[in-house]
């Protein structure tokens, strides 16, 4: 026990500094995620055939291949391109096309489920298609969508161990060097196996409380 | 009658794919006119309104709306569904939006009017269909007639030139049909025009101008309330309007 608290000692201000590389680049990858899934979202739905068929194409390939796979092509196969990136930039980037492929599709679920009746009524009062998806459709697509994105949250969190491989110094990264450093590969995984779960717990807690925040009263059965 | 008509559907047609839905239909409606379209189901009422409002637009035929064809090519489209009011069989409210957000929003994003005097005017329909201490509701938390009768407000906000009505108490409960027929009347008096697709045979003898019965996509007769349903021209007509008529009665 003495032991495990030192080691604890010694490897905390690593396991702090992972942590919040961590979430720097899950926080990141998220944004672009939205960024780039909120149009495809839209765009697979609403958008002419030929946009809906590319936006397609770019679903299927980032949601058919591991994301390693494409950290890796990002990441050591573009530099035969002549594109390099650096460390972080490429772990962005990937885990962000990753997310944004997967938050597109959970939006057009969303999209697809609020009613053909809200669209035809925002027309019939003159809204344009624009309009109508603006301030009718998303607002309820959105709060639609939140328990799948919450999901995408929580997994992305976890996936961002993957970018230990390109040398980052997120948690798993620094999980690496610790056991080794300390040859104690047992007390190691299990501390960071829990630092993953306070992580997740905490971001769980504060996604079920923007999904409360938002819910429209009277909509959902508030049995609780 | 010698003022301009409001509305003139003029040989209108209109197809799903391989179905025919409108056969040439042709009517015109006088201002404050309040026309009451029925017909047997799939006889092509409700894609009349859709058609008349653009949300289909023909496939071919003309229609005017006051001086202008808005069947023309190069019509902002968007520009003459603010002049034409629809209310829906399903109410359509939107849902995220309080019964006040559902009048305002119209108000805000398409008449581009501030908040202030948005919400005042909507305030002021909400309160012609009785529903101003609703206001804040939200449409899971109203009947619904009330749900109905917000969506006409919502629909008058836009200041419509004329109303189209697709069976707006078909699903309300029948001791709710009554505060939505009564708010329609009200409209009729202070001289709305109106297309109202429904078989509440009361309503159209009260309220009605003109009854038009329509089968096969076109018009198969039309007059007053009175003679329409007195004394039918066409068998057909005589049929319909006797079983729908039993219904009604049979109803209460």
């Amino acid at each position: 026990m003495q032991q495990f608290l030192e080691l604890l000692n010694n490897a905390f201000p690593f396991l702090v500094a992972g942590a919040l590389e961590t979430l720097r680049i899950a926080t990141g990858a998220l944004l672009l995620g939205i960024a780039i899934g909120l149009p495809t979202g839209v765009g697979r739905v609403y958008g002419p055939l030929w946009l809906q068929r590319i936006l397609g194409a770019y679903v299927t390939l980032f949601q058919g291949t591991p994301l390693l796979i494409q950290l890796f092509f990002v990441y050591y196969g573009l530099p035969s391109l002549g594109i390099t990136f650096p460390q972080l930039i490429a772990a962005l980037l990937t885990l962000g096309l990753n997310s944004g492929a997967y938050q597109a599709e959970y939006l057009r679920g969303a999209l697809q489920s609020v009613g053909a009746g809200q669209m035809t009524a925002a027309r019939a009062i003159g809204m344009s298609q624009g309009q109508a998806i603006r301030s009718i459709i998303l607002p309820q697509a959105l709060r639609l969508v939140l328990p799948a994105w919450s999901n995408e949250v929580i997994a992305m969190l976890k996936n961002t161990a993957v970018v230990f491989v390109i040398a980052i110094p997120d948690l798993m990264g620094q999980a690496k060097i610790l056991a080794s450093k300390y040859f104690a590969p047992l007390s190691i995984y299990t501390i960071v196996a829990i630092c993953y779960i306070v992580l997740v717990g905490v971001t769980y807690l504060l996604l079920r409380q923007l999904e409360r925040r938002t819910q429209i009263p009277g909509l959902t059965n508030e049995a609780e | 009658m010698t003022t301009a008509p409001i509305l003139r559907i003029e040989d209108v047609y209109k197809s799903f794919g391989e179905t025919r839905v409108l056969n040439g239909f042709s009517l015109t409606i006088q201002p404050q006119e309040v026309v009451v379209l029925v017909g047997p189901s799939g006889s092509g009422k409700s894609t009349l309104l859709r058609c008349i409002n653009l949300l289909h637009p023909p496939t071919s035929g003309r229609i005017w709306l006051e001086e202008q064809e808005i069947t023309a090519p190069g019509v902002n489209q968007d520009k003459v569904r603010q002049r034409i009011g629809m209310v829906f069989q399903e109410f359509n409210l939107f849902t995220h939006l309080t019964a006040l957000g559902n009048v305002m929003i119209g108000l805000t994003k398409v008449r581009k009017m501030h908040k202030q005097e948005a919400h005042d005017l909507a305030m002021f329909e909400l309160e012609r269909v009785g529903l101003v201490e609703r206001a804040h509701h939200y449409p899971a938390q109203l009947s619904g007639g009330q749900k109905q009768r917000v969506a006409i407000a919502r629909a008058l906000g836009m200041d419509p030139h004329i109303m189209l009505f697709d069976e707006p108490t078909s699903a309300l409960d029948p001791e709710l049909t009554g505060e939505v027929l009564e708010v329609m009347q009200q409209l009729a008096k202070e001289g709305m025009t109106m297309i109202v697709v429904s078989h509440e045979m009361g309503f159209a003898r009260q309220v009605a101008s003109r009854v038009v019965f329509m089968e096969g996509g076109i018009v198969v007769e039309e007059g007053p309330p009175a003679q329409m349903f007195e004394q039918p021209v066409h068998e057909r007509t005589r049929a319909f309007l006797r079983k729908i008529t039993d219904l009604d009665e049979g109803g209460q």
